[in-house]
């Protein structure tokens, strides 16, 4: 378990120093593709802010987030030395104080009790795969775009016509408060909780990982341009880029109903993978 | 694209929030209070029992911020602006006491945007997520208040040539009404 600590708190600070590659091209390439003086301008700034904050190791944004880990546990390892779960917590407590990151986690909900406010429970999931490997997907998850998403219960009927209103209700709602440029990531089917799962996983899709189904694959290139034409752009500010990706994953359901869920992304899109 | 240059040490001058328009791009100097959901609600508490504040907001422009900690040597860790409409219920009383501007980021409408209006307040968009760089513009921190609340604690913090967008104007502009509606595409 102290292997799974230590890989924990060295992704959170390194998630949080350095943003993706594929996001920070994305960025470099929106630059080129905004018509919006402003919105270029803002963009530039952007992949300014993210060069100084690698160069002199600064947290991207200050808001660290909440540390969402998934775990792709082979069925073959056993773990030693204590619970999993602690491991992972002790992890993002010690990342985030030798990283100089905020304390962005309150332990309490409810803000009924009263604690230290140096609380890092994470979200954890697991999945059980085959194997003998521990894959981390990390990711500090900001509140700005988190606050924004939004989850319905469709029926079968209102198919795809329905899912597509649905994200550009989401994110023309959103507008400027989930930091655009955003990510979408798009959840359809499974249950009320999979489907935000399912949204959650696609938001931290890297941003060049299509989808493996050609249907899919084009219906996130049909649902990018149209949130790219809802003119947000950049901040708020006006323009053509509003998203640099719209990611989707499907899963099956129940044959009298259709889980949508949406989970925006901001563009300080902070995750970092490793394998055990 | 011209950047108007604003000075806040003693609060903003009316005539500077009277000449500025929906969409100017402008650069703050001078002295800005922190402000974030819990220094807000507590502030406005204060001024809603009628008691004084731990400092004077009098003419003052608020910063909503909740920075990341300094690594020792730094001034202050990663500083930008947080979502300003989660503040937007305490608005009201803190213009009351004399807030006469904040810089936020993410948008404000209708009824949150009326108190700006009523109050002759002026909203300053920053960029959300450009908390390394804009921790330069920052020259001091001081903690006034409210220490309990960790990085919510109210801090006044002296910047330089802090660069933002005006969203809300004394004269009913908003800026992200207008750029969103320009470059809407049908």
């Amino acid at each position: 378990m102290s292997v799974l600590r230590d890989t924990i708190a060295r992704l959170i600070v390194e998630a949080n120093y350095n943003i993706p590659a594929d996001v920070l091209q994305a960025l470099r390439d929106a630059v080129e593709r905004e018509e919006s003086p402003l919105g270029r301008r803002t963009l530039e700034q952007l992949v300014r802010n993210y060069e100084v904050a690698a160069a002199e190791r600064r947290p991207v944004c200050q808001d660290s987030g909440v540390a969402v880990v998934l775990l792709e546990v082979g069925q073959d390892v056993h773990w030693t030395g204590g619970s999993m779960q602690e491991a992972v917590y002790d992890g993002v407590r010690e990342g985030t104080r030798v990283g100089y990151l905020r304390w962005s986690v309150t332990g309490d909900p409810t803000r009924m009790l009263k604690l230290s406010g140096q609380e890092t429970p994470a979200v954890i999931h697991v999945d059980i795969v085959p194997g003998s490997d521990v894959k981390i997907m990390f990711a500090s998850k900001g509140f700005g775009a988190e606050n924004m998403s939004a989850l319905k219960m469709f029926v079968p009927a209102d198919g795809v016509p329905a899912i597509t209103q649905f994200v550009l209700d989401t994110v023309d709602r959103a507008g400027a408060n989930a930091c655009p440029p955003i990510i979408v990531g798009l959840g359809i089917g499974g249950t009320f909780e999979s489907a935000a799962l399912l949204a959650k996983k696609a938001v931290l899709r890297p941003l060049d990982v299509r989808s493996a189904r050609a249907d899919i694959r084009q219906l996130e290139g049909e649902l990018l341009e149209r949130v790219n034409e809802l003119g947000i752009g950049p901040q708020g500010f006006g323009g053509r880029v509003t998203a640099l990706g719209v990611n989707i994953e499907v899963y099956p359901t129940h044959i009298a109903g259709l889980p949508v869920a949406v989970n925006l992304g901001c563009h300080s899109t902070r995750r970092m993978s490793a394998t055990l | 694209m011209g950047v108007i240059q604003l000075k806040c040490q003693n609060g903003i001058a009316e005539a500077d929030l009277d000449r500025l328009r929906a969409g100017d791009s402008v650069e703050l100097t001078g002295q800005v209070i922190s402000v974030r959901d819990a220094s807000a609600a507590r502030l406005a508490a204060t001024v809603d029992a009628g008691q004084p504040l731990p400092i004077s907001i009098e003419g003052q422009v608020l910063y909503a911020v909740g920075p990341s900690p300094p690594k020792p040597g730094q001034i202050i860790g990663s500083a930008g602006p947080t979502t300003t409409s989660r503040m937007a219920r305490f608005l009201p009383a803190l213009f009351k006491a004399g807030a006469r501007a904040i810089i936020g980021k993410g948008e404000v409408h209708g009824e949150e945007a009326a108190p700006f209006l009523s109050h002759g307040a002026v909203y300053f968009g920053a960029i959300g997520g450009l908390g390394a760089l804009l921790a330069k513009q920052i020259s001091s921190t001081r903690i006034v208040a409210y220490e309990d609340l960790g990085p919510e604690a109210l801090y006044a913090l002296q910047i330089f040539a802090f660069p933002a967008v005006v969203i809300i104007d004394r004269h009913g502009g908003n800026f992200h009404e207008t750029a969103r509606a320009r470059w809407r595409k049908a």
